[in-house]
Protein backbone atom coordinates (compact mmCIF):
# COMPACT_ATOMS: atom_id res chain seq x y z
CA UNK A 1 0.00 0.00 0.00
CA UNK A 2 1.22 3.49 -0.79
CA UNK A 3 1.05 6.33 1.68
CA UNK A 4 -1.95 8.56 1.08
CA UNK A 5 -0.75 10.92 3.77
CA UNK A 6 2.54 11.17 5.54
CA UNK A 7 3.76 13.19 8.49
CA UNK A 8 7.51 13.75 8.60
CA UNK A 9 9.21 15.02 11.76
CA UNK A 10 6.20 17.09 12.72
CA UNK A 11 6.46 19.20 15.87
CA UNK A 12 4.10 21.69 17.44
CA UNK A 13 4.96 24.12 20.24
CA UNK A 14 2.63 26.46 22.04
CA UNK A 15 5.06 28.97 23.47
CA UNK A 16 7.52 26.88 25.48
CA UNK A 17 5.21 23.86 25.61
CA UNK A 18 5.95 21.10 23.11
CA UNK A 19 2.72 19.30 22.37
CA UNK A 20 3.91 17.26 19.40
CA UNK A 21 7.54 16.29 19.28
CA UNK A 22 9.10 15.01 16.07
CA UNK A 23 6.30 12.68 15.05
CA UNK A 24 6.45 10.81 11.75
CA UNK A 25 4.03 8.25 10.37
CA UNK A 26 2.43 7.20 7.12
CA UNK A 27 -1.25 6.69 6.49
CA UNK A 28 -1.54 4.01 3.80
CA UNK A 29 -4.35 4.41 1.28
CA UNK A 30 -7.34 2.38 2.38
CA UNK A 31 -6.09 1.98 5.94
CA UNK A 32 -8.32 1.95 8.98
CA UNK A 33 -5.89 3.58 11.34
CA UNK A 34 -6.26 4.21 15.05
CA UNK A 35 -4.51 7.12 16.70
CA UNK A 36 -4.43 6.33 20.37
CA UNK A 37 -2.74 7.46 23.55
CA UNK A 38 -3.53 8.75 27.03
CA UNK A 39 -5.30 12.07 27.56
CA UNK A 40 -3.10 14.97 26.52
CA UNK A 41 -0.92 12.80 24.28
CA UNK A 42 -1.52 15.10 21.32
CA UNK A 43 -4.03 13.08 19.26
CA UNK A 44 -6.44 15.94 18.64
CA UNK A 45 -3.50 18.26 18.00
CA UNK A 46 -2.42 15.93 15.16
CA UNK A 47 -5.94 16.25 13.70
CA UNK A 48 -5.77 20.02 14.07
CA UNK A 49 -2.40 20.09 12.31
CA UNK A 50 -3.66 17.95 9.44
CA UNK A 51 -6.89 19.91 9.00
CA UNK A 52 -5.06 23.23 9.30
CA UNK A 53 -6.48 24.61 12.54
CA UNK A 54 -2.84 24.83 13.68
CA UNK A 55 0.33 25.23 11.66
CA UNK A 56 3.15 22.83 12.49
CA UNK A 57 6.18 24.44 14.17
CA UNK A 58 8.43 22.07 12.23
CA UNK A 59 8.14 19.16 9.84
CA UNK A 60 6.04 18.35 6.82
CA UNK A 61 2.57 17.00 6.24
CA UNK A 62 2.03 15.54 2.78
CA UNK A 63 -1.22 14.54 1.16
CA UNK A 64 -0.72 12.41 -1.96
CA UNK A 65 2.87 13.63 -2.05
CA UNK A 66 1.95 17.29 -1.81
CA UNK A 67 3.12 19.39 1.14
CA UNK A 68 -0.03 20.97 2.60
CA UNK A 69 1.22 23.16 5.46
CA UNK A 70 0.95 26.31 3.31
CA UNK A 71 -2.55 25.48 2.05
CA UNK A 72 -5.26 27.46 3.88
CA UNK A 73 -7.37 25.33 6.20
CA UNK A 74 -10.56 25.99 4.25
CA UNK A 75 -9.05 24.45 1.09
CA UNK A 76 -7.97 21.21 2.73
CA UNK A 77 -11.39 19.59 2.69
CA UNK A 78 -11.24 20.01 -1.10
CA UNK A 79 -8.04 17.96 -1.09
CA UNK A 80 -10.01 15.13 0.46
CA UNK A 81 -9.35 15.68 4.16
CA UNK A 82 -12.50 15.77 6.27
CA UNK A 83 -12.96 15.38 10.01
CA UNK A 84 -15.31 15.24 12.94
CA UNK A 85 -14.72 16.82 16.32
CA UNK A 86 -14.25 15.52 19.83
CA UNK A 87 -16.98 17.74 21.25
CA UNK A 88 -19.70 17.77 18.62
CA UNK A 89 -19.28 20.92 16.57
CA UNK A 90 -22.47 20.95 14.55
CA UNK A 91 -24.05 24.34 13.92
CA UNK A 92 -26.69 24.45 16.69
CA UNK A 93 -29.05 26.81 14.86
CA UNK A 94 -29.03 24.90 11.58
CA UNK A 95 -31.22 21.92 10.81
CA UNK A 96 -29.81 18.43 10.31
CA UNK A 97 -30.14 18.80 6.56
CA UNK A 98 -28.47 22.23 6.53
CA UNK A 99 -25.56 20.93 8.58
CA UNK A 100 -25.06 18.13 6.08
CA UNK A 101 -25.38 20.54 3.15
CA UNK A 102 -22.66 22.67 4.73
CA UNK A 103 -20.39 19.66 4.34
CA UNK A 104 -20.90 19.86 0.56
CA UNK A 105 -19.36 23.32 0.46
CA UNK A 106 -16.00 22.23 -0.95
CA UNK A 107 -17.84 20.75 -3.94
CA UNK A 108 -20.41 23.56 -4.24
CA UNK A 109 -18.39 26.76 -3.99
CA UNK A 110 -19.13 28.18 -7.46
CA UNK A 111 -21.06 31.44 -7.69
CA UNK A 112 -24.07 29.73 -9.27
CA UNK A 113 -24.14 27.16 -6.48
CA UNK A 114 -23.77 29.86 -3.84
CA UNK A 115 -26.62 31.96 -5.22
CA UNK A 116 -29.21 29.33 -6.12
CA UNK A 117 -31.86 28.49 -3.56
CA UNK A 118 -31.19 25.21 -1.76
CA UNK A 119 -34.78 24.08 -1.71
CA UNK A 120 -35.32 21.57 -4.55
CA UNK A 121 -31.61 21.71 -5.48
CA UNK A 122 -29.57 18.62 -6.34
CA UNK A 123 -27.48 19.35 -3.24
CA UNK A 124 -30.51 19.08 -1.02
CA UNK A 125 -31.56 15.83 -2.67
CA UNK A 126 -28.06 14.40 -2.27
CA UNK A 127 -27.99 15.33 1.43
CA UNK A 128 -31.44 13.84 1.95
CA UNK A 129 -30.42 10.63 0.18
CA UNK A 130 -27.29 10.27 2.29
CA UNK A 131 -29.21 10.84 5.52
CA UNK A 132 -31.68 8.28 4.28
CA UNK A 133 -28.95 5.71 3.64
CA UNK A 134 -27.49 6.30 7.07
CA UNK A 135 -30.85 5.81 8.73
CA UNK A 136 -31.06 9.43 9.86
CA UNK A 137 -33.99 10.47 7.69
CA UNK A 138 -36.39 10.95 10.62
CA UNK A 139 -35.39 14.50 11.47
CA UNK A 140 -33.99 16.32 8.43
CA UNK A 141 -35.74 19.60 9.26
CA UNK A 142 -35.10 19.49 13.00
CA UNK A 143 -32.75 22.08 14.50
CA UNK A 144 -29.65 20.21 15.66
CA UNK A 145 -29.51 21.63 19.19
CA UNK A 146 -32.68 19.72 20.15
CA UNK A 147 -31.47 16.25 19.08
CA UNK A 148 -29.99 13.51 21.29
CA UNK A 149 -26.24 13.15 21.61
CA UNK A 150 -25.80 9.86 19.74
CA UNK A 151 -27.68 11.16 16.71
CA UNK A 152 -25.73 14.41 16.61
CA UNK A 153 -22.53 12.38 16.74
CA UNK A 154 -23.61 10.41 13.66
CA UNK A 155 -24.74 13.54 11.81
CA UNK A 156 -21.28 14.95 12.27
CA UNK A 157 -19.80 11.91 10.54
CA UNK A 158 -22.33 12.28 7.71
CA UNK A 159 -21.42 15.95 7.36
CA UNK A 160 -17.77 14.99 6.90
CA UNK A 161 -18.69 12.12 4.58
CA UNK A 162 -20.77 14.25 2.23
CA UNK A 163 -17.59 16.12 1.28
CA UNK A 164 -16.54 12.83 -0.40
CA UNK A 165 -13.19 12.76 1.40
CA UNK A 166 -10.26 10.46 0.75
CA UNK A 167 -9.31 10.60 4.42
CA UNK A 168 -11.89 10.80 7.16
CA UNK A 169 -10.57 11.75 10.59
CA UNK A 170 -12.91 10.89 13.45
CA UNK A 171 -12.22 12.26 16.92
CA UNK A 172 -13.66 9.86 19.51
CA UNK A 173 -16.68 8.77 17.50
CA UNK A 174 -17.79 6.27 20.16
CA UNK A 175 -17.47 8.57 23.18
CA UNK A 176 -20.75 8.62 25.07
CA UNK A 177 -22.33 5.81 23.09
CA UNK A 178 -23.65 2.60 24.67
CA UNK A 179 -22.63 -0.90 23.52
CA UNK A 180 -25.38 -1.28 20.91
CA UNK A 181 -24.71 2.17 19.51
CA UNK A 182 -20.98 1.42 19.40
CA UNK A 183 -21.63 -1.80 17.51
CA UNK A 184 -23.83 0.12 15.05
CA UNK A 185 -21.12 2.72 14.68
CA UNK A 186 -18.56 0.04 13.92
CA UNK A 187 -20.70 -1.38 11.10
CA UNK A 188 -21.33 2.15 9.87
CA UNK A 189 -17.59 2.93 9.78
CA UNK A 190 -16.75 -0.43 8.17
CA UNK A 191 -19.22 0.42 5.41
CA UNK A 192 -17.52 3.78 4.91
CA UNK A 193 -14.09 2.13 4.82
CA UNK A 194 -15.35 -0.47 2.36
CA UNK A 195 -16.36 2.35 0.00
CA UNK A 196 -12.67 3.25 -0.24
CA UNK A 197 -12.35 6.00 2.36
CA UNK A 198 -9.23 5.91 4.51
CA UNK A 199 -10.03 6.27 8.20
CA UNK A 200 -8.00 7.78 11.02
CA UNK A 201 -9.79 7.29 14.30
CA UNK A 202 -8.92 8.73 17.68
CA UNK A 203 -10.63 6.44 20.15
CA UNK A 204 -10.42 5.31 23.76
CA UNK A 205 -12.69 2.30 23.33
CA UNK A 206 -10.06 -0.39 22.82
CA UNK A 207 -12.48 -3.09 21.75
CA UNK A 208 -13.76 -0.80 18.97
CA UNK A 209 -10.17 -0.02 17.99
CA UNK A 210 -9.31 -3.74 17.87
CA UNK A 211 -12.33 -4.68 15.80
CA UNK A 212 -12.31 -1.67 13.48
CA UNK A 213 -8.69 -0.71 12.89
CA UNK A 214 -5.94 -2.64 11.15
CA UNK A 215 -3.20 -0.22 12.06
CA UNK A 216 -2.40 1.83 15.15
CA UNK A 217 -0.16 4.76 16.00
CA UNK A 218 0.28 5.37 19.71
CA UNK A 219 1.28 8.75 21.10
CA UNK A 220 2.44 9.62 24.58
CA UNK A 221 3.34 13.14 25.68
CA UNK A 222 3.50 14.22 22.05
CA UNK A 223 5.88 11.47 20.97
CA UNK A 224 5.20 8.41 18.87
CA UNK A 225 5.80 5.24 20.85
CA UNK A 226 4.22 2.64 18.59
CA UNK A 227 3.40 2.31 14.89
CA UNK A 228 2.19 -1.06 13.68
CA UNK A 229 -0.65 -3.57 13.49
CA UNK A 230 -3.47 -3.10 15.98
CA UNK A 231 -3.33 -6.77 16.95
CA UNK A 232 0.02 -6.34 18.65
CA UNK A 233 -0.42 -2.93 20.20
CA UNK A 234 -1.47 -4.21 23.59
CA UNK A 235 1.56 -6.45 23.89
CA UNK A 236 4.04 -3.69 23.13
CA UNK A 237 6.11 -2.95 26.25
CA UNK A 238 6.25 0.84 25.61
CA UNK A 239 2.51 1.04 25.16
CA UNK A 240 1.89 -1.07 28.25
CA UNK A 241 4.13 1.14 30.29
CA UNK A 242 2.93 4.50 29.01
CA UNK A 243 -0.69 4.04 28.14
CA UNK A 244 -2.12 1.03 29.84
CA UNK A 245 0.15 0.97 32.86
CA UNK A 246 -0.71 -2.59 33.87
CA UNK A 247 -2.79 -5.36 32.35
CA UNK A 248 -5.42 -4.69 34.97
CA UNK A 249 -5.65 -0.98 34.04
CA UNK A 250 -5.89 -1.97 30.40
CA UNK A 251 -8.88 -4.16 31.11
CA UNK A 252 -10.48 -1.34 33.04
CA UNK A 253 -9.99 1.07 30.15
CA UNK A 254 -11.80 -1.39 27.90
CA UNK A 255 -14.62 -1.93 30.34
CA UNK A 256 -15.18 1.74 31.04
CA UNK A 257 -15.26 2.61 27.38
CA UNK B 1 -54.60 58.04 2.97
CA UNK B 2 -54.03 60.60 5.69
CA UNK B 3 -50.67 62.28 5.99
CA UNK B 4 -50.22 60.70 9.41
CA UNK B 5 -50.52 57.15 8.11
CA UNK B 6 -48.44 57.90 5.02
CA UNK B 7 -45.73 59.17 7.34
CA UNK B 8 -45.92 56.08 9.57
CA UNK B 9 -45.79 53.73 6.59
CA UNK B 10 -42.79 55.57 5.14
CA UNK B 11 -40.91 55.36 8.42
CA UNK B 12 -41.88 51.71 8.81
CA UNK B 13 -40.66 50.87 5.29
CA UNK B 14 -37.37 52.73 5.84
CA UNK B 15 -36.85 51.06 9.21
CA UNK B 16 -37.44 47.60 7.72
CA UNK B 17 -34.86 48.19 4.98
CA UNK B 18 -32.47 49.68 7.54
CA UNK B 19 -32.98 46.68 9.85
CA UNK B 20 -32.17 44.27 7.01
CA UNK B 21 -29.00 46.28 6.38
CA UNK B 22 -27.89 45.57 9.95
CA UNK B 23 -29.28 42.02 9.94
CA UNK B 24 -26.93 40.82 7.19
CA UNK B 25 -23.68 41.42 9.13
CA UNK B 26 -25.37 40.30 12.37
CA UNK B 27 -26.48 37.07 10.67
CA UNK B 28 -22.80 36.25 10.08
CA UNK B 29 -22.09 36.90 13.76
CA UNK B 30 -20.82 40.47 13.41
CA UNK B 31 -22.66 43.10 15.48
CA UNK B 32 -22.88 46.38 13.61
CA UNK B 33 -23.49 49.44 15.77
CA UNK B 34 -22.60 51.80 12.94
CA UNK B 35 -25.97 51.74 11.19
CA UNK B 36 -26.49 55.50 11.36
CA UNK B 37 -23.16 56.01 9.56
CA UNK B 38 -24.23 53.90 6.57
CA UNK B 39 -27.66 55.47 6.54
CA UNK B 40 -26.13 58.96 6.64
CA UNK B 41 -23.89 58.16 3.67
CA UNK B 42 -26.88 57.03 1.62
CA UNK B 43 -29.00 59.99 2.72
CA UNK B 44 -26.37 62.65 2.14
CA UNK B 45 -25.27 61.06 -1.13
CA UNK B 46 -28.83 61.21 -2.45
CA UNK B 47 -29.47 64.67 -0.98
CA UNK B 48 -26.28 66.13 -2.43
CA UNK B 49 -26.85 64.74 -5.94
CA UNK B 50 -30.47 65.89 -5.90
CA UNK B 51 -29.73 69.37 -4.55
CA UNK B 52 -26.58 70.16 -6.54
CA UNK B 53 -27.12 68.34 -9.84
CA UNK B 54 -30.89 67.80 -9.87
CA UNK B 55 -30.35 64.17 -10.86
CA UNK B 56 -33.42 61.92 -11.03
CA UNK B 57 -34.37 60.10 -7.82
CA UNK B 58 -33.43 56.54 -8.93
CA UNK B 59 -29.92 57.80 -9.72
CA UNK B 60 -29.47 59.71 -6.47
CA UNK B 61 -30.70 56.84 -4.33
CA UNK B 62 -28.77 54.32 -6.43
CA UNK B 63 -25.50 56.21 -6.07
CA UNK B 64 -26.05 56.76 -2.35
CA UNK B 65 -26.67 53.03 -1.96
CA UNK B 66 -23.57 52.16 -3.98
CA UNK B 67 -21.33 54.50 -1.99
CA UNK B 68 -22.64 53.08 1.30
CA UNK B 69 -22.10 49.54 0.00
CA UNK B 70 -18.53 50.26 -1.11
CA UNK B 71 -17.87 51.92 2.25
CA UNK B 72 -19.18 48.79 3.96
CA UNK B 73 -16.91 46.64 1.81
CA UNK B 74 -13.83 48.76 2.50
CA UNK B 75 -14.25 49.19 6.24
CA UNK B 76 -15.08 45.50 6.69
CA UNK B 77 -11.40 44.59 6.26
CA UNK B 78 -10.04 46.63 9.19
CA UNK B 79 -13.26 46.11 11.20
CA UNK B 80 -13.19 42.32 10.99
CA UNK B 81 -9.73 42.26 12.55
CA UNK B 82 -11.52 43.09 15.80
CA UNK B 83 -13.86 40.78 17.68
CA UNK B 84 -16.78 40.92 20.04
CA UNK B 85 -17.22 44.14 21.95
CA UNK B 86 -14.28 45.74 20.13
CA UNK B 87 -16.02 45.21 16.79
CA UNK B 88 -19.13 46.86 18.23
CA UNK B 89 -17.04 49.83 19.39
CA UNK B 90 -15.24 50.04 16.05
CA UNK B 91 -18.49 50.14 14.06
CA UNK B 92 -19.81 52.72 16.52
CA UNK B 93 -16.68 54.80 15.99
CA UNK B 94 -17.17 54.52 12.22
CA UNK B 95 -20.62 56.12 12.50
CA UNK B 96 -19.18 58.91 14.67
CA UNK B 97 -16.45 59.56 12.09
CA UNK B 98 -19.04 59.80 9.29
CA UNK B 99 -21.14 62.21 11.39
CA UNK B 100 -18.07 64.29 12.22
CA UNK B 101 -16.97 64.53 8.59
CA UNK B 102 -20.42 65.62 7.41
CA UNK B 103 -20.78 68.10 10.28
CA UNK B 104 -17.52 69.78 9.27
CA UNK B 105 -18.16 69.77 5.54
CA UNK B 106 -19.54 72.88 3.80
CA UNK B 107 -20.44 70.79 0.74
CA UNK B 108 -22.89 68.78 2.82
CA UNK B 109 -24.28 71.81 4.63
CA UNK B 110 -22.52 71.15 7.94
CA UNK B 111 -24.84 71.61 10.93
CA UNK B 112 -27.44 73.33 8.71
CA UNK B 113 -28.24 70.16 6.79
CA UNK B 114 -29.32 69.92 3.17
CA UNK B 115 -32.76 70.31 1.71
CA UNK B 116 -33.72 67.79 -0.93
CA UNK B 117 -35.81 69.13 -3.82
CA UNK B 118 -37.13 65.84 -5.25
CA UNK B 119 -39.99 64.30 -3.26
CA UNK B 120 -41.10 60.66 -3.36
CA UNK B 121 -44.48 59.41 -2.27
CA UNK B 122 -44.88 56.93 0.60
CA UNK B 123 -45.55 54.02 -1.75
CA UNK B 124 -42.01 54.22 -3.20
CA UNK B 125 -40.54 53.41 0.19
CA UNK B 126 -43.12 50.67 0.77
CA UNK B 127 -42.37 49.02 -2.59
CA UNK B 128 -38.63 49.27 -1.91
CA UNK B 129 -39.16 47.62 1.50
CA UNK B 130 -41.13 44.80 -0.11
CA UNK B 131 -38.39 44.23 -2.71
CA UNK B 132 -35.66 44.27 -0.05
CA UNK B 133 -37.62 41.84 2.12
CA UNK B 134 -38.01 39.40 -0.78
CA UNK B 135 -34.32 39.84 -1.64
CA UNK B 136 -33.16 39.04 1.91
CA UNK B 137 -35.49 36.04 2.14
CA UNK B 138 -34.07 34.80 -1.15
CA UNK B 139 -30.49 35.40 0.01
CA UNK B 140 -31.08 33.45 3.21
CA UNK B 141 -32.51 30.52 1.23
CA UNK B 142 -29.34 30.10 -0.84
CA UNK B 143 -26.10 28.36 0.03
CA UNK B 144 -24.66 31.83 0.61
CA UNK B 145 -27.27 32.34 3.34
CA UNK B 146 -26.42 28.93 4.74
CA UNK B 147 -22.74 29.85 4.99
CA UNK B 148 -23.67 33.15 6.68
CA UNK B 149 -25.64 31.34 9.35
CA UNK B 150 -22.93 28.73 9.73
CA UNK B 151 -20.27 31.44 10.20
CA UNK B 152 -22.51 32.91 12.91
CA UNK B 153 -22.56 29.60 14.80
CA UNK B 154 -18.94 28.42 14.51
CA UNK B 155 -16.29 30.22 12.45
CA UNK B 156 -13.59 27.58 12.85
CA UNK B 157 -15.72 24.67 11.68
CA UNK B 158 -17.31 26.73 8.89
CA UNK B 159 -13.79 27.46 7.64
CA UNK B 160 -12.86 23.77 7.80
CA UNK B 161 -15.97 22.94 5.76
CA UNK B 162 -14.44 24.95 2.93
CA UNK B 163 -16.21 28.28 3.42
CA UNK B 164 -14.33 31.54 2.94
CA UNK B 165 -15.60 32.92 6.26
CA UNK B 166 -13.92 36.30 5.88
CA UNK B 167 -15.39 36.67 2.39
CA UNK B 168 -18.89 35.88 3.64
CA UNK B 169 -18.55 38.39 6.48
CA UNK B 170 -17.22 41.11 4.17
CA UNK B 171 -20.11 40.47 1.78
CA UNK B 172 -22.50 40.77 4.74
CA UNK B 173 -21.08 44.18 5.64
CA UNK B 174 -21.08 45.38 2.02
CA UNK B 175 -24.62 44.30 1.12
CA UNK B 176 -25.82 45.43 4.55
CA UNK B 177 -24.15 48.81 4.09
CA UNK B 178 -25.84 49.20 0.70
CA UNK B 179 -29.26 48.42 2.22
CA UNK B 180 -28.71 50.90 5.07
CA UNK B 181 -27.67 53.43 2.39
CA UNK B 182 -30.87 52.70 0.49
CA UNK B 183 -32.83 53.38 3.68
CA UNK B 184 -30.98 56.69 3.99
CA UNK B 185 -31.66 57.70 0.38
CA UNK B 186 -35.36 56.94 0.78
CA UNK B 187 -35.36 58.94 3.99
CA UNK B 188 -33.78 61.96 2.28
CA UNK B 189 -36.33 62.00 -0.54
CA UNK B 190 -39.32 61.18 1.66
CA UNK B 191 -38.71 63.96 4.19
CA UNK B 192 -36.97 66.42 1.82
CA UNK B 193 -34.43 67.40 4.42
CA UNK B 194 -31.36 65.79 5.95
CA UNK B 195 -29.43 66.96 8.98
CA UNK B 196 -26.74 64.99 10.72
CA UNK B 197 -28.57 65.06 14.06
CA UNK B 198 -31.12 62.62 12.66
CA UNK B 199 -28.31 60.04 12.13
CA UNK B 200 -27.12 59.96 15.73
CA UNK B 201 -25.93 57.12 17.95
CA UNK B 202 -29.46 56.44 19.20
CA UNK B 203 -30.49 55.55 15.63
CA UNK B 204 -27.69 52.97 15.42
CA UNK B 205 -28.73 51.53 18.78
CA UNK B 206 -32.41 51.35 17.86
CA UNK B 207 -31.84 49.59 14.56
CA UNK B 208 -29.56 47.04 16.22
CA UNK B 209 -32.33 46.53 18.81
CA UNK B 210 -34.86 45.87 16.04
CA UNK B 211 -32.62 43.11 14.73
CA UNK B 212 -31.52 41.57 18.03
CA UNK B 213 -34.98 41.62 19.60
CA UNK B 214 -36.74 40.64 16.40
CA UNK B 215 -34.43 37.64 16.02
CA UNK B 216 -31.22 37.10 14.09
CA UNK B 217 -31.79 33.51 12.97
CA UNK B 218 -34.30 34.05 10.18
CA UNK B 219 -35.22 36.86 7.80
CA UNK B 220 -38.52 37.17 9.72
CA UNK B 221 -36.69 38.65 12.71
CA UNK B 222 -35.79 42.12 11.42
CA UNK B 223 -39.22 42.42 9.80
CA UNK B 224 -40.94 41.66 13.11
CA UNK B 225 -38.53 43.76 15.18
CA UNK B 226 -38.69 46.85 12.95
CA UNK B 227 -42.48 46.64 12.67
CA UNK B 228 -43.00 46.12 16.39
CA UNK B 229 -40.69 48.92 17.52
CA UNK B 230 -41.88 51.38 14.88
CA UNK B 231 -45.58 50.86 15.53
CA UNK B 232 -45.44 50.43 19.32
CA UNK B 233 -44.63 54.08 20.16
CA UNK B 234 -47.44 55.15 17.82
CA UNK B 235 -49.88 52.68 19.37
CA UNK B 236 -48.92 53.89 22.83
CA UNK B 237 -49.77 57.41 21.73
CA UNK B 238 -53.46 56.44 21.75
CA UNK B 239 -53.37 53.57 24.24
CA UNK B 240 -51.67 55.48 27.07
CA UNK B 241 -54.30 58.24 27.56
CA UNK B 242 -57.01 55.57 27.49
CA UNK B 243 -55.07 53.52 30.03
CA UNK B 244 -54.61 56.53 32.31
CA UNK B 245 -58.28 57.45 32.27
CA UNK B 246 -59.33 53.88 32.99
CA UNK B 247 -56.92 53.73 35.94
CA UNK B 248 -58.38 57.00 37.22
CA UNK B 249 -61.86 55.60 36.70
CA UNK B 250 -60.97 52.52 38.76
CA UNK B 251 -59.48 54.72 41.45
CA UNK B 252 -62.71 56.70 41.47
CA UNK B 253 -61.18 60.00 40.38
CA UNK B 254 -63.83 62.21 38.86
CA UNK B 255 -63.52 64.73 36.07
CA UNK B 256 -61.49 65.12 32.92
CA UNK B 257 -58.07 63.45 32.87
CA UNK B 258 -55.02 65.15 31.33
CA UNK B 259 -53.06 63.05 28.81
CA UNK B 260 -49.98 61.42 30.37
CA UNK B 261 -46.57 62.92 29.69
CA UNK B 262 -45.05 61.84 26.37
CA UNK B 263 -41.96 60.38 28.06
CA UNK B 264 -44.09 57.56 29.48
CA UNK B 265 -44.12 56.03 26.02
CA UNK B 266 -40.36 55.60 26.23
CA UNK B 267 -40.53 54.22 29.75
CA UNK B 268 -42.89 51.52 28.50
CA UNK B 269 -40.76 50.95 25.41
CA UNK B 270 -37.70 50.45 27.62
CA UNK B 271 -39.55 48.11 29.98
CA UNK B 272 -40.83 46.06 27.03
CA UNK B 273 -37.33 45.85 25.59
CA UNK B 274 -36.03 44.39 28.85
CA UNK B 275 -39.02 42.04 29.10
CA UNK B 276 -38.31 40.74 25.58
CA UNK B 277 -34.65 40.19 26.42
CA UNK B 278 -35.69 38.14 29.45
CA UNK B 279 -38.51 36.20 27.81
CA UNK B 280 -37.10 35.76 24.27
CA UNK B 281 -33.32 36.03 24.61
CA UNK B 282 -32.80 34.68 21.09
CA UNK B 283 -35.25 37.21 19.63
CA UNK B 284 -38.97 37.35 19.07
CA UNK B 285 -38.90 35.13 15.97
CA UNK B 286 -36.57 32.16 16.35
CA UNK B 287 -35.76 29.34 14.00
CA UNK B 288 -37.71 26.85 16.10
CA UNK B 289 -40.76 29.12 16.17
CA UNK B 290 -40.83 29.38 12.35
CA UNK B 291 -40.25 25.63 12.15
CA UNK B 292 -43.11 24.90 14.53
CA UNK B 293 -45.56 27.17 12.71
CA UNK B 294 -44.76 25.74 9.28
CA UNK B 295 -44.83 22.18 10.67
CA UNK B 296 -48.29 22.74 12.11
CA UNK B 297 -49.45 24.22 8.84
CA UNK B 298 -48.15 21.29 6.76
CA UNK B 299 -49.85 18.91 9.18
CA UNK B 300 -53.21 20.61 8.80
CA UNK B 301 -52.69 20.55 5.04
CA UNK B 302 -52.32 16.79 5.19
CA UNK B 303 -55.34 16.57 7.43
CA UNK B 304 -57.40 18.54 4.95
CA UNK B 305 -56.35 16.22 2.14
CA UNK B 306 -57.19 13.06 4.03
Amino acid sequence: MTALMSLTNVSKNFGGLTVINDVSFDVPAGARMALIGPNGAGKTTIFNLISGVYEPSAGEIRMEGREISAIPSRNRIGLGIARSFQNIRLMPHLSVLENVMLGQQARAGSLTDMLSPLRRSKWRREAEDLLDQMGLDTFPGEVVATLPYGIRKKIEVVRALVAKPKILMLDEPAAGLNNTETANLKDFLMKIAASGVTLIVVEHDMSLVRSLCDHAVVLNFGEKIYDGPTAEVQNDPHVLEAYLGTRHAGKEATDVA
Amino acid sequence: MSGYWAGILTILAINIIFAYGIFLPVATGQLNLGGAGFQAIGAYGAAFLSASFALPVPVTIGVGMLVAGITGYLIAFPLLRTRGVYLVLATFAFAEVVAGLILNSDTFGGAMGLSVPAFIDWHVAVIAAAVVTVFVFYLMSTRFGLTMRAAHDDEVVTDLMGVNVRGVQVAGFAIGGALAGLAGGLYAHSFNFVEIQSFNALVSIYVLLYVLLGGTQTAWGPLAGATFFTLLPEALRTVLPALKSSIYWFAGVEGPVAAPDDSWRFVILGALTIAMMVLRPEGLITRTLVERISFRRSNTDKGALA
